[in-house]
């Protein structure tokens, strides 16, 4: 290998009794496993089987105790001629069914629970994903340009359906994005801490926000015909 | 009269000969016979002989991981012993839910421990996978087991999802009516979708048939071998790396 060619370094395991000899490649790409450093580690058995145990117990301990105050629910014998209303899904389809109440069928039902899937299994394969720098740390401008015009895009497209809680959390994150864009004289912790987040954190987060805010809304906050109520009235 | 220690009777316990056929090892006093202790066992070779310290930390992981498997394995063993007292029916299912109430002893508990640990389930898968996320754990070379790990989120709620039509009330018809006409609008082939899922037009004893088949039997030993996969390949991508985006987050 050339000098001139800087692409590669050479390094070469030192400890014959514990690891054969080996040549290392590293390039400037590293990846996780090979940044890692000699860290103290310890036996699995038993450091890691103990603490297993004590969480298994732990957590067994909160499912009984739960389980004696709660009972789990039974209605009347299931019948397709008597329809509640509303008919809901489990807690955790709610945010769908929330959907649902805006968007067609394929959109909500289909397409949304198709693409959240996929983009979630794809975020490891991105590089922008894996290096992780700051949203705002380079090429200030047309970031924020081209933020503001995907947000903006994505706002008329739900205001068009009236998706309000959709867009209330989404308006909630975004505005968090563009205060951290923002070089104030004294940052407050918060928002010295969003200001060093990438952009993968920022759309996971919001995606959670949404998820969050569909869900509770789902769940406490749609009775009879999907309308809006009070869980306290 | 002597006093024998615990010490002393594992020592005795340990000497016999059906001990010793079973484990195959000494007492786990060195890190050869602890690392035996590891991959000398079918079940717990799938983890790594060594941790890193920092991944032990309970803030590094909250073990949320080991939670849902430990909540997978509670809903297992209940779910057994569900069994036992259940006949997927129209209308003994639900008579057999008044049957846990006021008959079998216990039945209700042991009905309350399952949907419990079901409804924790799934708080913490979700909760797992956020966490690993905001942890950088997706990162190479964890990519695919990531991947394994939004498999086996989909799985949870689909193994949540055919459970809740069992106890065949009115709670339980209309969630499975209201999820499965949103699969009736998938593009193509959508209403065949659900006559394959309902054995049927409309969720009736073909449906209920079905879903505790696949709630029983098959998506639970699909989760199994996932899971399987998924410790096999934190061992295998060269363990947890929590310890890292730690540091980072402090620069």
């Amino acid at each position: 290998m050339s000098e001139t060619n800087n692409k590669f370094e050479a390094g070469i395991g030192s400890n014959a009794l514990k690891a054969p000899q080996r040549v290392v490649f590293i390039t400037p790409k590293t990846s996780a496993k090979v940044r890692a450093r000699a860290e103290k580690q310890l036996m699995s058995y038993p450091q890691l089987i103990l603490r297993g145990l004590i969480a298994f117990e732990v957590l067994t301990i909160l499912l009984v105790v739960v389980s004696l105050v709660w009972d789990a629910p039974l209605e009347q014998l299931a019948n397709p001629l008597v329809t509640p209303n509303p008919a809901k899904a489990p807690w955790y389809f709610l945010g769908l069914q929330e959907l649902l109440h805006y968007f067609p069928p394929l959109v909500a039902g289909i397409v949304i629970p198709t693409l959240v899937v996929v983009a979630l299994v794809v975020i490891p394969y991105f590089n922008v994903n894996i290096k992780g720098g700051p949203l705002w740390a380079a090429d200030r401008s047309r970031r924020l340009l081209i933020f503001i015009v995907s947000v903006a895009l994505l706002l008329i497209f739900l205001g068009l359906y009236r998706a309000w809680t959709v867009i209330l959390p989404t308006v909630a994150i975004a505005g968090l994005t563009v205060v951290s864009f923002f070089q104030l004289e004294r940052p407050q912790r918060l928002v010295r801490f969003l200001r060093t987040r990438p952009l993968s954190w920022w759309v996971m987060t919001w995606f959670i926000a949404v998820s969050l805010t569909l869900t509770i809304v789902g769940t406490f906050f749609r009775g009879p015909g999907w309308s809006w109520v009070w869980p306290w009235r | 009269m002597t006093t024998t220690t615990l010490e002393q009777t594992m020592n005795r316990l340990r000497a016999t000969r059906a001990w010793r056929s079973i484990f195959r090892r000494g007492p786990a006093r060195t890190n050869r016979t602890r690392s035996l202790a590891i991959f000398g066992n079918v079940f717990l070779h799938l983890l790594p002989v060594k941790v890193r310290q920092q991944s032990l930390r309970v803030r590094a992981t909250y073990y949320l991981g080991s939670i849902s498997f430990f909540l997978f394995v509670v809903l297992t063993l209940t779910g057994v012993l569900l069994m036992f007292y259940y006949h997927p029916a129209v209308p003994q299912a639900y008579l057999d839910m008044k049957d846990l109430r006021f008959v079998v002893s216990n039945g209700v508990f042991l009905r309350n421990l399952h949907r419990v640990a079901a409804h924790i389930m799934v708080i913490a898968v979700f909760w797992h996978m956020f966490h690993v996320f905001y942890r950088g754990g997706y990162r190479p070379p964890h990519e695919f087991n990531w991947a394994i790990g939004v498999v086996l989120l989909l799985l949870t709620l689909f193994l949540s999802y055919t459970g809740y039509l069992l106890p065949w009330d009115q709670l339980a018809f209309w969630a499975i009516t209201v999820g499965t006409n949103i699969l009736a609008s998938a593009p193509f082939a959508g209403p065949q979708l659900r006559y394959v899922l309902l054995g049927g037009n409309l969720v009736g004893e073909n449906a209920l048939l079905r879903f505790y088949v696949l709630h029983c039997v098959i998506l639970p030993l699909v989760a199994f071998l996932f899971i399987a996969v998924h410790f096999w390949r934190i061992q295998k991508d060269g363990g947890l790396t929590v310890g890292e985006s730690d540091e980072r987050d402090k620069q």
